[in-house]
Parts: C-alpha cells; sequence; structure tokens
C-alpha cells in the first residue's frame, strides 16, 4: 500500500497533428504508467500496452465486468469504478476485480412460496450484515446496497427490487463485505420473485397468447405472406398510425386483423 | 467533461426553437416522413452501405461471389486460426446432446429450452455468460401484446417495411407471431417490465411503427432480460454446463459431414479444448469490433462475427450481410463515451433531432437507416448544418429537455436512469441539456441462412440471434433484435434438442472442412498471414506492441 504524496507529474505532448495531449502517471497494480489524461481507466490500461481477455465486457457501463478499486495518494479511501466509465485520476493506484466468488442459491422460480421469509431461506447469510454501508459506499451504480439489504432481512421483497434495479452486478459489494454478502445475488433473487409472483401478470398478454394459440391470426398472416411487392407497400404506406401522445383508450378505427 | 462554452451557445439555438416544437407536437403535428421513393433517394445518397467501395465480392466458399463489407470478406479469406492437422480428437474433453456457442440472449435462450427438452446442454462463450450485445439493447422488445389496437398483422407490416420488403415471410411470420410467448415467457421468468398498476405492459413507439408496441424495463431492457436469464440458467447446473471464457474457433464435423462439436480455445490457458454434441447452436452475436468503414461501435468487446466464419468455413450461405445498421444516434461528445449508444427510446417518447439552428430535418422516427443517412447527410459538406465538437467531429442535437415539457419534469430521470446516470459522471444532465449524436455502428443485420426451426444447409447445427440472417431483410427495427434473440433462441434450443435426441454419439470427428477450405483459398491464389475467427479486437497502444516480446513462442 502506498500513503505517501507521489508528486504528479504532468507531460504534454503533440499527438496526431495537431491535438495536445497531457499525460498523467496512473499505478496499474503498482506498475507506473504515463497516460492521457482524459481517457478511461480502460482505454488508458490499453494504451499502456494491455490486451484484455478479462475485466472488459460492454464497455458501455452495463455488464459489470470491469469492476476496478483504486486508491490516491492523499486520501484513506478505497475508491471503485467501472474501469469503461470512470476517467483516469493523476497517481491513482489500481486493481481491477474481474471476478470474485459467490455462491448461487438454485431455486425454481415458478414453485417458489412466497412470503417475507422466502429471501432469507435461500440465503440465511442476509442476517450477518452489520449495517455497516460498506456495501453502498462500494457501488459505482449509486445503488442504496445497504438499504436494499435492510428491506431483504424485512422481507419486504417489492423494496429491493426497486431499489437494485440499476445492479449491474460488478460484484465490487461482494469484495468489500464484511459480513460475507453476495448482494448481487439477493436482489436478483428479488426482482425475479417481484417481476413474476408480485407484480400483477399482464391480462392482455394471457388473451393475446390464447388467441395465438387458438389460430386467430394465421389466415391474415398467410394472406399478407401471399401479397406481391405492389399490393404490400400499399398497405404499409396506408397503416393507421396511433398517435404519439399517451391514450390508452386510443382504438384504430379499421378494427380488422385484431 | 461538461459542455464547453462553445456548445453552450449551440445550445441555445435548440431551446429557442423548443417551445414552438413542443406545442407542435402537442398538436400532433409531426414533421413529415419521407416517401418510399424519398427513403430510397435519401438511402442511396447518405448511406454508408450505398457507397461505391461499401462492398466487396468474396472470392472463396459457398456465397462466392457475394458482395459484402469488406472487413468481414477479410474475415472469410483468412486461414483458419487452427492447423487441422494438430489437433487430435483422441480425447474429448468436454461432451454434451446440445453445444450452445455463445452466451448471450439467443444462446441462452436456447440452452435453456433445450435443457427443458431434457438434453444435457453445455454453453460455450468467448467472455462471461452474458457479455453480449443483448446486455446493451437499451430500448425495449417489440410484441402486438395490446388486443384492442394491435396485433401480429401489423407487427408483420411493420417489419417487412422497416426491412424494405426484402425479409424473409417466413422468418417475420414466425417472429411476429412469437413475440407475444416470448413476452409472457420472460414475464413468468420474472423480468421487471414497466407496468402499470392492474399489470398491463406498458408500450412506447419506435422508429417505423405503426402501434405502440416497444415493452420496456427502464432504459436497460436487454440488461434486464439477459441478467434474468442468466440468473435462470444457473438454477440448472444439473443439465447446463457453464464455459466461459472458451470461445468457439471451428465446428468439428462426423464422418457424414454433421456438425458434431467445437474446438474451444481456453483464454486463459491458451490450449485448445474439445466438445463432442449430437447437435450445435450457433449464436455468437454480431461483428461490430470489425469496426466496419471505420466506424466506432455500440457492440460489446466479443462481437467480431466468429460464427460468421465457422459456419462458412463449414458450408453454410450468408444471407443479408450487404447491409449493416447504423444506429442514428450514437454518444459523439463526450469523447469518453464516443460510440455509445443512445436509445432510441428518447425519440420514440417524442424527442426531436435538430440541427446547428435548433431546425427539425427529419422525422424523429423514420427507420434506423433513413435516420441515420439523414443525419449524415445533414451533418455532411452539402448542408453543413451539423454541430462542430471541440474533438473535431460533428454530429446533431437529440433534444432529451423537451421531453420534460411533453411528459412532466423527472420524466427523463426516471425513464431514462442508465442515460441520466452516464451523462452525470460527465457533469452533463440530459434533462436539461440535449445530447449531441452522430450514427455508430450498431447490428449486423445479415448472417447464416437459417429456417424458422434454427436448422440451417448443415445438419445438426443450427442458429439463432444476431449472427443469423434473413428476419430483419436489409434493415432491422428498434425493439425487434431483443425479440428475435429470444423468439428464434428459443426455437433452435428446442429443435436442437429434438435432433440430438434422435441422434447416437457422433463418431469419425474430423475438420475435413477447414483442409478444403484452405485449399479453395490457395487454389484462388489468396495469400494472406490474417486468421480467423478474430476472437477479440486489438486496441493495444501499437508502440507498445511494436515493443513487445514474446517470452514462450
Amino acid at each position: 500500500m502506498v500513503s505517501q504524496t507521489i508528486p504528479v507529474e504532468v507531460i504534454s505532448e503533440k499527438s496526431g497533428g495537431s491535438a495536445e495531449v497531457t499525460l498523467v502517471p496512473i499505478h496499474v497494480m503498482g506498475r507506473r504508467y504515463m497516460v492521457p489524461s482524459d481517457l478511461t481507466i480502460m482505454k488508458a490500461m490499453e494504451y499502456a500496452g494491455y490486451q484484455f481477455t478479462r475485466g472488459c465486457g460492454c464497455r458501455g457501463g452495463i455488464c459489470g465486468a470491469c469492476g476496478t478499486v483504486y486508491r490516491l495518494p492523499d486520501s484513506h479511501r478505497v475508491e471503485v469504478a467501472l474501469a469503461c466509465q470512470e476517467i483516469v485520476k493523476p497517481d491513482m493506484f489500481l486493481s481491477q476485480l474481474p471476478f470474485f466468488p459467490q455462491n448461487k442459491a438454485v431455486y425454481c422460480i415458478e414453485e417458489l412460496d412466497v412470503d417475507e421469509g422466502t429471501l432469507a431461506a435461500l440465503y440465511p447469510e442476509i442476517f450477518k450484515c452489520i449495517g455497516c454501508g460498506t456495501c453502498t459506499r462500494s457501488c459505482p451504480q449509486d445503488i442504496e446496497v445497504m438499504d436494499y439489504m435492510a428491506a431483504a432481512i424485512r422481507g419486504d421483497i417489492a423494496r429491493v427490487a426497486e431499489l437494485s434495479f440499476d445492479c449491474v452486478m460488478c460484484g465490487l459489494c461482494i469484495a468489500r463485505c464484511p459480513a460475507e454478502e453476495a448482494q448481487p445475488l439477493v436482489a436478483i433473487l428479488a426482482r425475479r420473485i417481484y417481476g413474476s409472483h408480485i407484480a400483477p401478470r399482464a391480462q392482455h398478454l394471457q388473451e393475446r397468447v390464447q388467441q395465438i394459440d387458438d389460430g386467430r391470426f394465421e389466415d391474415d398472416l398467410n394472406e399478407l405472406m401471399k401479397k406481391d411487392l405492389v399490393e404490400l407497400k400499399e398497405l404499409y404506406v396506408g397503416r393507421e398510425k396511433e398517435p404519439d401522445m399517451p391514450d390508452p383508450n386510443w382504438r384504430p378505427t379499421d378494427s380488422s386483423y385484431l | 467533461m461538461p459542455y464547453p462554452q462553445e456548445l453552450k451557445d449551440y445550445i441555445k439555438q435548440v431551446e429557442s426553437t423548443r417551445p414552438e416544437r413542443v406545442e407542435r407536437k402537442r398538436r400532433g403535428e409531426e414533421f413529415a416522413s419521407l416517401s418510399l421513393d424519398g427513403r430510397e433517394e435519401r438511402l442511396k445518397s447518405y448511406h454508408p452501405d450505398y457507397k461505391d467501395d461499401a462492398l466487396r465480392d468474396i472470392r472463396v466458399g459457398v456465397s462466392k461471389g457475394y458482395g459484402i463489407s469488406p472487413e468481414i470478406v477479410d474475415t472469410l479469406e483468412a486461414r483458419s486460426r487452427i492447423d487441422p492437422d494438430r489437433i487430435e480428437f483422441d480425447e474429448v474433453d468436454h461432451e454434451a446432446d446440445v453445444l450452445v456457442i455463445g452466451g448471450g440472449g439467443a444462446g441462452g435462450a436456447a440452452a435453456l429450452m433445450a435443457a427443458k427438452q431434457g438434453a444435457k446442454v453445455i454453453i460455450a462463450t468467448k467472455l462471461r455468460l452474458g457479455d453480449a450485445n443483448t446486455m446493451m439493447a437499451e430500448g425495449g422488445i417489440q410484441a402486438a401484446s395490446k388486443i384492442h389496437s394491435d396485433s401480429p398483422y401489423w407487427h408483420y407490416l411493420d417489419v417487412m417495411g422497416g426491412g424494405h420488403f426484402t425479409n424473409d415471410p417466413d422468418l417475420v411470420k414466425t417472429l411476429v407471431s412469437q413475440a407475444p410467448k416470448v413476452m409472457s415467457w420472460l414475464e413468468g421468468l420474472g423480468a421487471m417490465f414497466s407496468k402499470d398498476p392492474d399489470g398491463s405492459l406498458r408500450t412506447m413507439h419506435g422508429g417505423g411503427t405503426s402501434r405502440k408496441r416497444m415493452h420496456y424495463a427502464g432504459d436497460i431492457t436487454g440488461a434486464e432480460i439477459m441478467r434474468t436469464i442468466r440468473d435462470e440458467i444457473r438454477n440448472h447446473p444439473e443439465r447446463i454446463e457453464i464455459l466461459e471464457f472458451s470461445p468457439a474457433v471451428e465446428l468439428i464435423l462426423d464422418e457424414n459431414g454433421v456438425a458434431s462439436g467445437a474446438v474451444l480455445y481456453n483464454l486463459d490457458t491458451r490450449e485448445y479444448v474439445i466438445v463432442r454434441a449430437k447437435a450445435v447452436v450457433m449464436a455468437t452475436g454480431g461483428s461490430g469490433r470489425l469496426h466496419m468503414r471505420g466506424f466506432m461501435t455500440t457492440n460489446h468487446y466479443g462481437a467480431t462475427g466468429d460464427g460468421l466464419v465457422m459456419a462458412y468455413h463449414a458450408g453454410v450461405p450468408l444471407v443479408f450481410l450487404h447491409s449493416v445498421q447504423y444506429h442514428p444516434t450514437g454518444i459523439v461528445f463526450p469523447e469518453q463515451a464516443e460510440g455509445l449508444l443512445i436509445t432510441e427510446k428518447f425519440r420514440g417518447a417524442g424527442a426531436n433531432v435538430v440541427n446547428v439552428d435548433g431546425e427539425q430535418f427529419v422525422y424523429e422516427r423514420e427507420p434506423r437507416d433513413v435516420e441515420a443517412a439523414s443525419i449524415i447527410r445533414e451533418c455532411s459538406d452539402d448542408m453543413h448544418k451539423g454541430v462542430p465538437t471541440p474533438t473535431g467531429k460533428v454530429g446533431v442535437w437529440l433534444d432529451s429537455p423537451m421531453l420534460e415539457m411533453l411528459h412532466g419534469p423527472g420524466y427523463v430521470r426516471k425513464e431514462f436512469p442508465g442515460k441520466y446516470i452516464l451523462f452525470r459522471r460527465y457533469n452533463i444532465d440530459v434533462a436539461k441539456e440535449p445530447m449531441l449524436i452522430y450514427p455508430t455502428l450498431h447490428y449486423q443485420n445479415g448472417g447464416v441462412e437459417f429456417k424458422p426451426d434454427g436448422a440451417t444447409v448443415l445438419d445438426g447445427m443450427y442458429a439463432a440471434g444476431e449472427v443469423s440472417g434473413g428476419v430483419h431483410g436489409e434493415n432491422r427495427l428498434m425493439g425487434n433484435s431483443l425479440l428475435d434473440v429470444t423468439v428464434f433462441g428459443r426455437l433452435a434450443g428446442e429443435s436442437a434438442a429434438e435432433y440430438a435426441s434422435k441422434r447416437d454419439l457422433p463418431s469419425g470427428m474430423n475438420l475435413d472442412h477447414l483442409r478444403k477450405y484452405h485449399e479453395e483459398l490457395d487454389k484462388t491464389g489468396i495469400e494472406t498471414e490474417r486468421v480467423a475467427p478474430v476472437i477479440l479486437p486489438d486496441y493495444t497502444n501499437p508502440d507498445v506492441k511494436e515493443r513487445q516480446v514474446v517470452i514462450a513462442p
């Protein structure tokens, strides 16, 4: 661990003709590299010479492959980031955490008995949570992880689902939890229970599936498939468009083919 | 990077025209959409697919003479990544009824359905399970679920028109008929779609839709579907084995030329791994990381078109690869986020696309290719109406703040949490300031030829998802890719399981098709050091590469 302050060197160089690039030092697993100051951590590591096999996925901040921890010289705090999203900071000491072990409970979602004890039955360790808040501070998505864990202990599945919705399952909270929880696994269980057992099912969807099973649209579709290009284009151009502004009671004037 | 002053000055133009544009929208007055002839003219003049050098003929293989993106042709005219003479089949590392190649939405759905049929499944994926374009799809999934205003009939017409009437009608019929079933399946798995209090699914428009049938889960619909499918796969450890960081590099055939497994590559130890299987589902996804025509891409890191190469080596024809989808709205500033997708859902909700003077120049919900071509035109030397960025690029505005006026304060943050958080990292509040966008490489419209049940000309190999071609014709509509992967993933998984149940364990495993392919390359006089499939793009600093030393050759 490095706690002393290291003077930040800033070097400017010409690159690709006109643009001036400011280089700053970063330390990847302890080794120092000079990288352009406006790159993300991921692009800076590639600039330094890395080719990723692990620790890189969507490169757009949603897949959770590139969880990263770092420290800055003038602070005792452990900071977290998604490497594809965060811009480098001069003199950061960083390491990616591309994988962290976690034991997923195996369940049959349709057959779960859902009550306030369901989450605890599958993940009894949630009661070990000491409410320290390290998980919340370790979340690059700014999710109130500790709050949803508290909701999980209370058995408030809907609240867990709501609070955890933006979770990318990067695992940084798991890595840092002193109570050895696997919060994202509790969260996805809660979301799946919410989606399948708690939120009311879409009745119109069931009716539509039934209509399709009854073959209601077979003839209409077969007729369309036989149309030549001219007829098809005519039908396409003549489609009645549902208006933009929300109106749940909108009905097309032509109700055939429904 | 907040917007610098020069961009803030341009934003004032957008703000000056906004109240009037909002009023027009409220009155139901839309910017005129192009006629079918107008669309064609626009595409011919400005879409990248129509440039003179956009396509190159493939010189070898079953689709010889077919002109497609040169970057893909390069991978097809490369040598195999493996030398068939160095692969031993004496020891098989893994055995399965169904091998699913690819761990995205299509592969995941296929694995689940194959397992449900009783098959023992291996899912082999390049990166982690779920590292796929499915995870990144934001806007939604189409399905004609509204019984009083929509039906598969209207969905069919929209799909065909979006694809310029080139789509395979059988595939489209399957897509639109299966759509509500797939929604019901996902709902049962617990995917949290946005709903009204009574459980009705919320829907909105997408480009080229006549009815509101885009279902969504916030603005992370794909992630919600993918993480749900991934979690479900992990609920079946007795039936589904997951091999991560194990990209397939070639198909293995048996003595009768039937697909019988694959050679995988362990990305950690760099050794090859042999999987023997009675049926194979090819679900490797797209190819944006080949950076066609030098465009930035919205695709995930592993999208290098490997399945096209593997299937083509084994004699499966390629279709509709002459058209590539450029998503109209990729981020062009700030630079760190360049190329990233801005969901079409913004335009679905009514956000205008405007030029440097704050003027509308295109209806915001044209099909994607027409919308993209119109933006390219506006920024071209013909029009000079683009907004110049400090990084030397050019773009146009997507007016997100007008949604707050149309739908009420807080709407942008509530409906687009993903994009709101992303831009907040750069100190840009997209509820108050518009986004600067330009088309970005997004989707592989074409791929391997296949039938609605997933079957291909290669016995034992089924295909599903972005690696396949024909569903979307020459242009896919928003919300039909999440639908495509789930519909055809499920069907391919079922078909593969059934095929496997009727077949004995393959014998006489071989790679003779690669030898033949190499011979044809030689005969055609193609000399190259290139190898394929590509597996991963290389973004390593070239100066560093120059100095790299191989420790253990």
